[in-house]
Formats: structure tokens, sequence, C-alpha cells
């Protein structure tokens, strides 16, 4: 890909952000983050790439590492994300923690 | 794309593009990575379709790592496998035990992880470039990639040293009060241009081959310098536009890698988080009233301990638990404000029996949360959510703020700022301009406060304790609420 390939996609997809990310409804702005937070561990590409290639053992090292960083994240991020959001409940059950006290 | 053959593509990076002449497959698995990242967003829209996202992201994450896996020459997967298996291990442990209040660190440990991935993944595309596909034709690595790399580099180690910081803020490692060098701004701005210049000189260098060049680890310590530089003299209630910042600081770094490695997926990733992190840093700065580059220029609450001193006393009404738990049965709509300092106390599940008990006998409760509240953008929702509060019953400011006139009773708890009348009144005030809760135009005000001493973070004097139909609820705001339970007959 040229160049400008790659500068079309990247500003196209600013603009699909920016109206993906306007829409998303502020009680989920912390899940966001952590989900975002998940999503940009995709750097975890590059350092599959530095790690699986030979030829330079210290290139291979730090593209270890930074699988490694990237995996707490990837992991860590998708994770917490799914907790927050198993959390966010509508009203449809009577809380348990009622009946106790009335 | 390799759709061309290669020798159709006459421009300089032809040895690139002979590197990155992958199958469309590959290209297109990519391109559906991407796509699923999107639709992880746009889930996020209601919390009913955001745990379909959320899935979408990890298949999105899925297909980038087992393509990449499957179209390299592996020549360690033993190693990669350790890597994925460590790292993933601390990550998913790390994530179940975390507690909500912690949120705001976490995702701050979590910006620096990603800084400093795409730092060594920089780095390591520095001294093997034959592996990128970014080494040309006469053995230097291209200009272009050159650029790409020293930016990924320079923002990856920004947003770690930057990420560094606002964790050991956020977590009391570090005092929350800006840290004010003489002569910051002249220090920031210089060391932005020598990484500017850097990498300017850099990408025209005569001899850049692999490893080749000090400039780029000089761009890259004074980068980790300014992240540092950047964050330290910003206080501690700027901590949630800090936070977003270097959200898409982490966005913007993968997305320079991924312009090294022309791959779709980083690109489109690091563009949504990017946007992302910038709207919320948006949203913030717009929920205070504040410029983005006031907040970023730091010292905002430095002065806070003098101003609080200054006060002259004002009388006041005080009551107890009791008093309130009766006012409280006898008000038809009730809309709590809760702040930081609930979550400091830990008082969100005693908040949520008491609003159970008092909805049992017949009381309409809502919940009111400002865009500040808390110490990143939407966590006072997650504690709530945590305690079980239904997300229908939660309101943001400006959908609720035009019912206080019609409730009985706003019952604050935890939060200062977010209520003070001199946002809307006092031009001298440095909350002046910031959209507040009109609690003043409800019957009766409740406010929950440890003692007359503090004040908020903004550390002004709130006229909200001073009103007629206040009573201040002075004590540790659980016990206070679960005195008011206690008093319910």
């Amino acid at each position: 890909m040229d160049f400008i390939s790659i500068l079309s996609i990247f500003v196209l997809a600013c603009f699909v952000g920016y109206y993906v990310v306007w829409s998303v409804t502020p009680a989920l702005h912390t899940p966001l983050m952590a989900v975002t937070n998940a999503i940009s561990s995709v750097i975890v590409v590059g350092a599959l790439i530095a790690s699986a290639a030979a030829g330079s053992p210290s290139a291979k090292w730090l593209g270890l590492v930074a699988v490694a960083l990237a995996s707490v994240n990837i992991f860590g991020g998708f994770a917490v994300t799914a907790r927050m959001l198993a959390m966010y409940k509508k009203k449809d059950k009577p809380a348990p923690a009622t009946e106790k006290q009335a | 794309m390799s759709a061309f053959p290669v020798e159709q593509v006459a421009d300089l990076s032809t040895a690139a593009d002979a590197a990155h002449a992958v199958s469309p497959w590959v290209a297109l698995a990519y391109l559906a990575a991407g796509v699923l990242f999107i639709l992880a967003l746009r889930g996020l829209s209601s919390p009913a379709s955001s745990r379909a996202g959320n899935r979408y992201g990890m298949a999105g994450m899925l297909i980038a790592v087992v393509t990449t896996l499957v179209t390299h020459e592996i020549a360690s997967l033993p190693e990669i496998v350790a890597a994925i298996a460590l790292g993933g291990g601390v990550g998913w442990i790390i994530a179940r035990r975390i507690a909500m209040t912690a949120m705001p660190q976490l995702v701050a440990a979590f910006h620096s992880l990603v800084g400093l991935a795409a730092v060594l993944v920089a780095v390591a595309a520095f001294l093997n470039p034959s592996a990128f596909g970014i080494l040309g034709m006469d053995g230097n690595i291209l200009a272009v990639s050159r650029i790409e790399m020293a930016l990924g580099a320079a923002i990856g180690a920004i947003t770690f040293s930057g990420s560094v910081i606002a964790f050991a803020k956020l977590n009391g490692n570090m005092s929350g009060s800006p840290i004010l060098l003489p002569g910051r701004h002249v220090i920031n701005l210089g060391t932005l241009v020598g990484i500017l210049g850097a990498t300017a000189a850099f990408a025209m260098a005569a001899n850049a081959g692999p490893g080749e060049g000090w400039l780029f680890w000089a761009l890259l310590a004074a980068a980790f310098a300014i992240g540092f530089l950047l964050i330290i003299p910003i206080g501690g209630a700027d901590m949630p536009v800090v936070v977003s910042m270097l959200n898409s600081y982490s966005g913007w770094a993968a997305a320079a890698m991924g312009f090294t490695l022309h791959n779709t997926a980083m690109i489109i990733t690091g563009a949504l988080v990017g946007s992302s992190g910038a709207i919320l840093s948006y949203i913030m700065c717009r929920a205070m009233n504040r410029s983005f580059l006031s907040v970023i220029a730091g010292g905002f609450g430095a002065d806070a301990a003098i101003a609080g001193e200054a006060r002259e006393q004002r009388p006041y009404k005080s009551g107890s638990a009791a008093d309130a738990a009766f006012m409280l049965e006898q008000a038809e709509k009730v809309i709590v404000i809760p702040g930081y300092g609930m979550a400091v106390a830990q008082a969100q599940h005693a908040l949520r029996e008491m609003t159970d008990l008092l909805e049992e006998k017949g009381v309409e409760v809502k919940f009111a949360i400002h865009p500040v509240a808390g110490r990143m953008p939407g966590h006072m929702n997650v504690l709530l959510a945590e305690a079980q509060v239904p997300y229908d019953k939660v309101f943001e400011l400006e959908d609720i703020n035009s019912e206080f006139a019609q409730a009985d009773v706003a019952f604050i708890i935890g939060a200062n700022d977010v209520v003070n009348p001199a946002a809307k009144t006092d031009k001298t005030s440095p909350i002046y301009g910031m959209p507040v809760f009109d609690v003043d135009k409800a019957k009766q005000v409740f406010f929950i406060k440890r003692s007359m001493g503090g004040v908020g973070y903004a550390g002004v004097d709130n006229d909200v304790f001073y009103m007629d139909q206040t009573m201040m609820l002075l004590a540790d705001a659980k016990k206070m609420v679960e005195d008011i339970v206690k008093a319910f007959d």
C-alpha cells in the first residue's frame, strides 16, 4: 500500500471514530476507556512481527517484552470491560437487600 | 496492494511494497479486525448492546493476532506463546481483582503499558527494519518510515511516562497537588521542538541503517522526559482530563506504528482510540468550563489550601440522621447527587439500600451525575452500577437539571464543586462558568460532608452550606447513610 492509501484509511477512520464515540452514552465512558485501552493493544501485531523475525536477537527480545505487555492489556482490558458491563442492569427484579429490612 | 503486480507500483517505496506485498486475504483479515473494533465501540451506545460490542472487540483482536502469526515466519513460537500466557495471565488476574473505585489508576497503568509496548516495537523496528519491510534498497531505513517510527516511539514514550505519573497521583503514591517547576512552559516547549527537530533530522540523515544514528535515542529520551514534565504540574482534580488525553495518545502511538507496518487494523484502531480520548478530554474540559490548554498548563488547585483558610465562619444548620430520615420519608421526589467522596467512603452500597427503602415507601428517587464526578469519565456510573443501582434511574446533568424545582430533597453525598452556585454567579471564582446542579431550587437540601473544614478540589467556599433549606449532615458518608437507613421505621 502506498502512503496515500494508508493516510486515506487513517483520516476516514478518524471521522468514523469521531461519530461513533459521540454516540457512546456518557454512562459507559469508563468502559469505553477500558475497551479502547484493550483494542489499542493491537500494537501486539508489531510486537509479534518483531519477536517472530530472525536476524536481530535484541529486536526479538524487545518484541517479546512488548508481546507480554500488550497481552496484559488485551486480556486485562477486555476482562475488566466485561466485568463492568455485566453490572449495568435495568430495574427488572426487586433488589434482594430490601426484603430483610422491610 | 498485492492485487497489483509489484512492478506497477513505481514509487520510491518499491522495496517496502515488495515486503508488504501480502495476500489480499491477509489485508482483508486486518480490515475485518478493524471493523470489529469499530463495532466494539458502537456497541457502547447503550448498556444493552455493550456486552455484544465487547465480544466483537475480542474477536477483532483474535483475528489480528492469528493473522499475524500464520502469515509470518515464526522463529520463536514457544517464547511468543510464553509471553502471551504470562502477560495475559497477569492482566486477567488484575482485571478480576481490581476494585471499581481503583478503575482510574488501572486505566492509567494500562495506558502506560500500551505506550511502552509502542516504544519497544519502534525500537525493534529500528534495530531490525527488514523484518518490518522498511529497509530501503540503499541499506537505509526508508525516510517516511523513519518519521513514522520516530513519531510512534515519541508518542509511546510520552504516553508511558505521563501515565506512570498519572497512575502515581491517582493511586496516592504521589501527592495530587501540582508540582510547578520554574520556567516549565519554556522547558516543555523547548523539549517538544527538540523532539520534532530530531525527528526531521533523523528522517533526513544520510546514514540510517538498522540501529544507526543517535538522534533516534535522543528523541526517545526527550519524549520520556516530556511525558513526565507535562503531567507533574497537573493537579488531582484535572486527572480525568489527563487520563482521557493519555488514552488518546496511546491511540496515536498505535496509529503511527500502523503506518510503519502498513497495517489497516492498527491504523483504524489507532484512529478510533485517538478520537475517543480526544473527545473524552473535550467533554471533561467543557464540563469544567476550562480550556484544554489551561488544564495542560497545569497549576490548578495549587493555592487551594490558602483559599480555604481565609474563609470566614458563617452560620449553618446541621442535623442528625433521624432528622434526615424523617424528611426523606415525607418527600415525594428525591434527587441524589453522588461525588467522589461517596466512592472514598465506600458508601454506594449503603446508599442503594437507602434509596431502595425510599422507593418502597413510594418516594421517587433519581440519581444525578456530573460529567466530572469521580476521577475519570463515567466513573460514578460504574460505581453505582456495581452497587446495583439500575442505570435507567441515573441521569446526566443536562437531562435532570430542570427537575430540581420539582424535587423535595436534593441529597448531596461526597460532591461539592458540582453543586456550587458560585459557578453561576461569582465571576472571580475559579470554577466560574462550570455547569452545576441547581440544587438551590430544591425544597430541601441535605449535604453529607465529613466536616465543615474541607472544601472541594477547587478550594472555594460553597453557598449551598448556608442556605435556609440546607441541612448539613456532618459525618462519614457511609456511616451517615447507614444511620439514616436504621432511622427509617
